[in-house]
């Protein structure tokens, strides 16, 4: 498995890189862990002259707790996520998900902002951006702009993002305080995308939920904000029937193919059970 | 056809190379440099044999461009062995305990534990297999891999503590 | 006259870490320092790299191929295809079947990822630039991907080159796509015994394709001396030997001018027992160039390409009396073998030893039946970390047992006891052929239950199902009781060859005047130990220690002629080569230490590492003083030296077997089956080096886990295969692994010089029952029979869903 040729530049800030962008036009690609493009590469499913390589932009790594403020440059490695004590007492979610992606090695070479850029409905963090309401920062030729995760997210692999935009920082704010989160992913090994698998933020008071989203992961071309699905838990004691009803909302707007993980049928029913696990568990972890 | 000048320090040797842009690093250390102790076992980052220690973190070489590896310092099996030529903790205690068979994810696997280990020196025995679950091996059922880096852990934290 | 103070014969015994002990491996140094030496390590000066265009389609009409754009790459050399082999006649190659593979293909494509053209340039960047930019144009054709319609009237031709040959090397094909039908048995004894039968159980069984995928993949480098007219290759061979004699038998090349040099091996389980391709065009393109070539596949290419294993439907019919003995077994297998046959088997047996398959149990009667059949799927058929379809044969008898059980509401610990060979039958003759050797299977399985405490296991089982039914869990607990026989260490020259060459193997020692030795055998290594363990068997029967023995394994040159390593013959077979080459050294030895201690060859007795004037121990001569006498001293009537050579042919294969236990936890909601608890309980005869035994262990039942839990190489119906890499091809990390445990009874080989029975396919031959009877054990109660492996998370919660447990 050898890729094809390609001119690779590494510039040191962002505005270079958008040069670059812009000048290559659709014949560049953006190089972040690489752990997604590299072996796309190397099965030339993916041809690129030019790779542009972020490492050297120092602004694009940093973590940013102010308040309940959160900013994630989008050179963040799952590891460093994982690592964050910030993060983890702010939104422990995206530990508890960056633990369930691919395998220690991997972590420490894929980024945040790979994972929620590529439009690989496999990834597991565009659900978990979903959920929290974040907004990600393009900057392309003409300055910078912000999307909704809720919005960026076209079909498999297309994604609002322009060819001559970079995905620079994820920002959002953190769920309040005391809320219970949960990542629930049915896999066949490490390493593995999920057959399926559901996100939790909720939070309850007096024994009532009182605020829920959810979010799923590959269970569509698309990663999936399920709204309704959360709102069925809201105003509820988080009983059987609440979340029967969470679990059928979910599973009514899953639509996954089949492939080599089972049939359509059994991935939407996984997803269900992916909710309602992560409900469950959720539902421990609030306070 | 571009070629890059790749600066490394590779087992605290500075090297330099002239290759093609699109050189993985798994093939720079292999064919460039001849240090075949990583081995490719996959290509698609599964397997882990190609894993070395790249500025203190464990990765996989084989999803590494040239350009991305320079300015890296780095560790493979080939300088894993104490100053005094004497096998490292981890080598010994896969020897002694039987933590390998045909030896092809051996240098991944090692260099893998060697950063686990740094990173918890205590680790349990959850954590050491969810620590190399980056890393296949097909003969030994990683039962006597888990328990090398347990014997290797213990044998560590003794000469820490004798230091 | 000994100077040094005596050593307790205990410390002499452990001073030559023999048989028994757990010795380190002395591999490990080189291996754990990186300093392994693997094909893809070898370099050469003005080395070129090759890389093969892959047909993309099941089965198509090649049209045409232009190579022209390839060509201009810088640094592409040449690209080979069937056009320039023809005239060499190396456009086909024969298979260890006795069929014949296309090294490129000519005409047709018949799998996707057949060989097309291979690419040869300066180095694997530029040879894979040439292979995008060969231009292959393909009429596609109909894709036959299921065996059971691969015999239809209607089905396509698969294979014009031998549409008129209906002799195969097996007997007459009945179809264009039959390649042949194998009987053993008494049919109308059987047919008899089950129509007479008080109960018979019926059920299809298929062993799905799996593929060995060592971690190290398939490769070679060919140089080719243009001076001296000698080629040497390098590569991942499981029998280099076999490979010398396949190289002379197509190229030409005498013999003698070929050396084949099997370098580390990164684990083989059967997938490096073939000659593929890949090999002779590395071989044609350093003849063709003048340099040294390498090639060396990928991991796509090894699952899509090089030898698979299993793809077994079997149809078994068992029939017992009422209270549950056993009284005839029918068997009719139907036997993808993908495009070509390129079985790895003993000629006489195209369904390897299958008819192992009355297993453990004493069957009065019994017959089986195998029709072979090509398919638009890849070659192969190799024995994955198995002999020679055992592994098939003990899945289809211990699933059929286990249904036998449940139709008689009989325990499945139970009914085996009762069927079990006894103790006092052997040597015991079965009704399909074999002579088993030694066994004690009812001590055996009586150990294993007792250490799992079974009954409370079936007791906890009990409650888990009551309550499930209360509504309290969703997870049903399953017990898979498994008891199997391999059948290992072909073989007798007398009934087992591969292309004509009997399946003995050689083992030559020299021992060198100050007491050390080097020792060559005919096998290869590829993670086994044998240079560990070998050295053990040696140093037991001559008396010196394992660390002054050297072992030299895989290069032709220098070793004796063997058969190579698989069918876990290692041990059965040149274990035993070893140990008689060892035992001519000793009676030399005897008479040379006769003349030193001036008595009789008769009044000596031998003594661990010495021999010594019986009833006068005082009077003695170590091994090491024997061996410089041999070259010092002038005794008369004997020649200088010490060295032999023993080329072992074998009386009867060896019967290792097992009892097997597990219990896994299935959660009915997401299907998933986790293994809670494995006992391997394994009887391999003598244990050489009980370290190693456990760590083969380890490994056998990792492969049967993922190959029960997840392996699957399958096929759409375009002919595209479907999980093949490795985010789909099951294999399991650390952290899907249970911890095994393991034990052991020795019920040594009476034939094996030092009663060793191999031990490396054990746990994957009774591993997979074993953990498929405990997923299917868990829905027994709700009438389950059978269901197809893998057992993997979709196809578990179907069967649950199906019982309507899904809710």
């Amino acid at each position: 498995m050898i890729p094809g040729s390609f001119e690779y530049h590494r510039p040191p800030t962002i505005s270079d890189a958008v040069g670059l962008l812009v000048s290559f036009g659709d014949d560049a690609l953006i190089l972040a862990g690489g752990h997604s493009l590299i072996p796309m590469m190397k099965l030339r499913m993916a041809v690129p002259e030019y790779l542009i390589d972020l490492q050297d932009i120092s602004s694009l790594k940093s973590i940013s707790v102010e308040g309940d403020q959160i900013t994630l440059g989008a050179m963040v490695t799952q590891a460093e996520l994982i690592a964050s004590s910030a993060l983890s007492e702010k939104c422990p979610i995206l530990q508890t998900t960056s633990l369930q992606i691919a395998d220690p090695q991997i972590r420490n070479v894929g980024t945040i902002g790979g994972n929620v850029a590529n439009g690989d409905p496999g990834n597991d963090m565009p659900a978990v951006m979903q959920l929290l309401d974040a907004t990600y920062t393009l900057v392309g030729p003409n300055g910078e702009r912000d999307v909704k995760a809720r919005d960026f997210y076209e079909t498999a692999y297309f994604t609002e993002r322009a060819d001559d935009e970079i995905l620079t920082a994820i920002k959002f704010t953190a769920p309040a305080a005391g809320h219970g989160s949960a990542y629930e992913k049915q896999k066949r090994k490490i390493g593995d995308y999920a057959t399926a698998a559901a996100g939790v933020v909720l939070t309850m008071a007096d024994g009532i939920c009182t605020s829920a989203s959810i979010g799923l992961t590959n269970v569509a071309d698309t990663p999936l904000w399920a709204e309704a699905s959360a709102a069925a838990l809201v105003g509820t004691s988080v009983d059987e029937p609440a979340i029967k009803a969470a679990m059928d909302a979910a599973k009514a707007i899953a639509d996954p193919a089949q492939d080599s993980r089972g049939p359509r049928e059994f991935r939407i029913h996984v997803t269900g059970i992916m909710v309602q696990r992560a409900i469950q568990q959720a539902v421990k972890n609030a306070q | 056809m571009q070629k890059l000048d790749i600066k490394m320090n590779i087992n605290g040797a500075d090297v330099e190379v002239n290759v093609d842009s699109r050189t993985l690093l798994i093939h720079i250390l292999r064919e460039e440099l001849n240090i075949t102790g990583p081995h490719i076992g996959c290509d698609t980052t599964h397997c882990g044999a190609c894993t070395v220690d790249l500025d203190g973190k464990s990765v996989k070489a084989c999803t590494i461009f040239a350009g991305q590896a320079n300015g890296t310092t780095i560790k493979t099996i080939e300088g894993m062995a104490n100053a005094d030529g004497t096998l490292h903790a981890l080598q010994a205690a896969f020897k002694d305990n039987h933590g390998l068979q045909c030896g092809f994810c051996t240098p991944g696997m090692i260099v893998r534990a060697y950063r686990l280990l740094k990173e918890n020196p205590n680790p349990t025995e959850t954590e050491i297999r969810y620590g190399i679950s980056g890393n296949l091996c097909r003969c030994t059922g990683y039962q006597n891999i888990v328990k090398s880096i347990q014997v290797a852990a213990t044998e560590l934290s003794q000469q820490e503590a004798a230091e | 006259m000994n100077e040094q103070a005596p050593i307790s014969r205990d410390e002499r015994v452990k001073k030559l870490e023999g048989l028994g002990s757990s010795r380190k491996r002395v591999e490990d140094v080189r291996f754990t320092q990186g300093a392994g030496n693997y094909v893809d390590d070898i370099k050469l000066d003005g080395m070129l790299f090759g890389d093969f265009v892959r047909s993309p389609y099941g089965h198509a009409r090649i049209k045409s191929i232009n190579t022209e754009a390839a060509l201009a790459v810088p640094g592409v050399l040449a690209v080979i295809t069937a056009a320039d082999l023809k005239p060499l006649n190396l456009h086909y190659m024969p298979t260890l079947a006795g069929d014949v593979q296309a090294v490129l293909a000519e005409e047709k494509v018949l799998f996707q990822g057949q060989e097309v053209a291979f690419v040869v340039a300066t180095d694997r960047y530029a040879a894979a630039d040439g292979v995008e930019l060969v231009e292959v144009d393909y009429d596609e054709l109909p894709v036959i991907n299921d065996a059971f319609k691969a015999m239809d009237d209607d089905a396509p031709v698969l294979r014009e080159d031998i549409q008129d040959k209906m002799e195969g090397a097996h007997g007459t094909r009945k179809h264009h796509n039959h390649i042949f039908n194998w009987q053993e048995g008494d049919k109308e004894g059987t047919e008899k015994a089950l129509a007479e039968a008080d109960v018979v159980v019926e059920e299809m069984i298929t062993y799905h394709r799996v593929h060995p995928c060592p971690l190290e993949t398939c490769g070679s480098v060919a140089s080719m001396d243009p001076i001296t007219g000698k080629l040497t290759v390098w590569g991942t061979f499981q029998a280099p030997h076999v490979v010398r004699t396949v190289a002379a038998l197509i190229t030409d090349i005498p013999e003698h001018k070929i050396r084949i040099i099997s370098p580390d091996i990164g684990g083989g389980f059967g997938n490096k027992v073939g000659v593929y391709p890949g090999y002779i065009c590395s071989i044609v393109a350093s003849i063709v160039t003048g340099k040294p070539v390498k090639w060396v596949e990928d991991r796509i290419e090894n699952l899509m390409a090089t030898a698979f294993a299993r793809d077994y439907h079997m149809t078994g019919k068992l029939s017992a009396t009422k209270d549950g003995k056993i009284t005839g077994l029918s068997a009719h297998v139907l036997a993808d073998h993908g495009a070509f046959d390129a079985c790895a088997d003993p000629t006489k047996f195209p369904a390897g030893f299958f008819h192992i398959v009355t297993g453990s149990y004493d069957i009065p009667v019994a017959h089986v039946s195998v029709d072979g059949v090509y398919t638009n799927k890849a070659p192969g058929g190799v024995a994955y970390r198995c002999s020679f379809r055992v592994t098939e044969a003990a899945y289809l008898i211990e699933r059929m047992i286990d249904i036998l059980a449940r139709k008689l509401d009989m325990d499945p610990a139970e009914i085996r006891m009762k069927n079990f060979i006894k103790k006092e039958q052997f040597p015991y003759n079965s009704a399909l052929g074999w002579e088993y050797d030694s066994g004690d299977y009812h001590t055996a399985l009586e150990q294993a239950l007792k250490a799992v405490n079974y009954d409370d296991l079936r007791a906890e089982q009990t409650e888990n199902r009551a309550a499930f039914e209360r509504g309290e869990t969703r997870s049903l607990m399953g017990i898979g009781v498994a008891f199997f026989t391999e059948i290992v260490g072909a073989g007798p020259v007398k009934n087992c060859d591969i292309l004509g060459l009997g399946m003995f193997d050689s083992c030559e020692i020299r021992i060198h005047p100050t007491g050390s030795a080097t020792v060559r055998l005919g096998t290869i290594s590829q993670g086994q130990g044998h240079a560990t363990t070998f050295a053990q068997i040696v140093a037991s029967e001559i008396g010196i220690p394992a660390e002054a023995i050297t072992l030299e394994e895989g290069d032709t040159d220098t070793a004796p002629y063997g058969l190579g390593t698989y069918g876990s013959r290692s041990t059965p077979v040149a274990g035993a080569a070893t140990a008689m080459a060892a035992r001519k050294i000793r009676a030399k030895a005897q008479m040379i230490a006769a003349y030193m201690l001036e008595v009789h060859e008769g009044d000596l007795e031998w003594d661990i590492d010495r021999f010594q004037v019986k009833g006068n121990p005082e009077l003695h001569k170590t091994m090491v003083e024997i061996a410089f006498a041999a070259y010092s001293l002038a005794v008369p009537g004997l020649e200088p030296g010490l060295e032999a050579v023993s080329y072992y042919d074998p009386p009867n294969m060896t019967y290792p077997f097992g009892a097997y236990i597990s219990v896994v936890d299935i959660d009915v909601d997401t299907g998933v089956a986790d293994v809670r608890k494995f006992y391997a309980l394994d009887d391999c005869g003598t244990r050489i080096n009980p370290m190693v035994i456990e760590g083969q262990i380890h490994g056998g039942l990792t492969e049967a886990l993922a190959i029960v839990m997840g392996q699957d190489i399958s096929y759409d119906k375009h002919g595209n295969i479907t999980g093949g890499s490795l985010m789909d091809f099951f294999l399991p990390t650390a952290v899907e692994t249970p911890t095994w445990e393991t034990d052991f009874t020795v019920t040594p080989s009476p034939h094996h010089p030092i009663g060793a029975k191999g031990v490396g396919e054990s746990p994957n031959v009774g591993g997979v029952p074993a953990l498929s009877n405990a997923v299917h054990d868990a829905f027994a109660h709700k009438g389950l029979t059978h269901t197809q492996m893998p057992h993997d998370h979709w196809r578990v919660w179907k069967t649950a869903q199906s019982l309507g447990l899904t809710g």
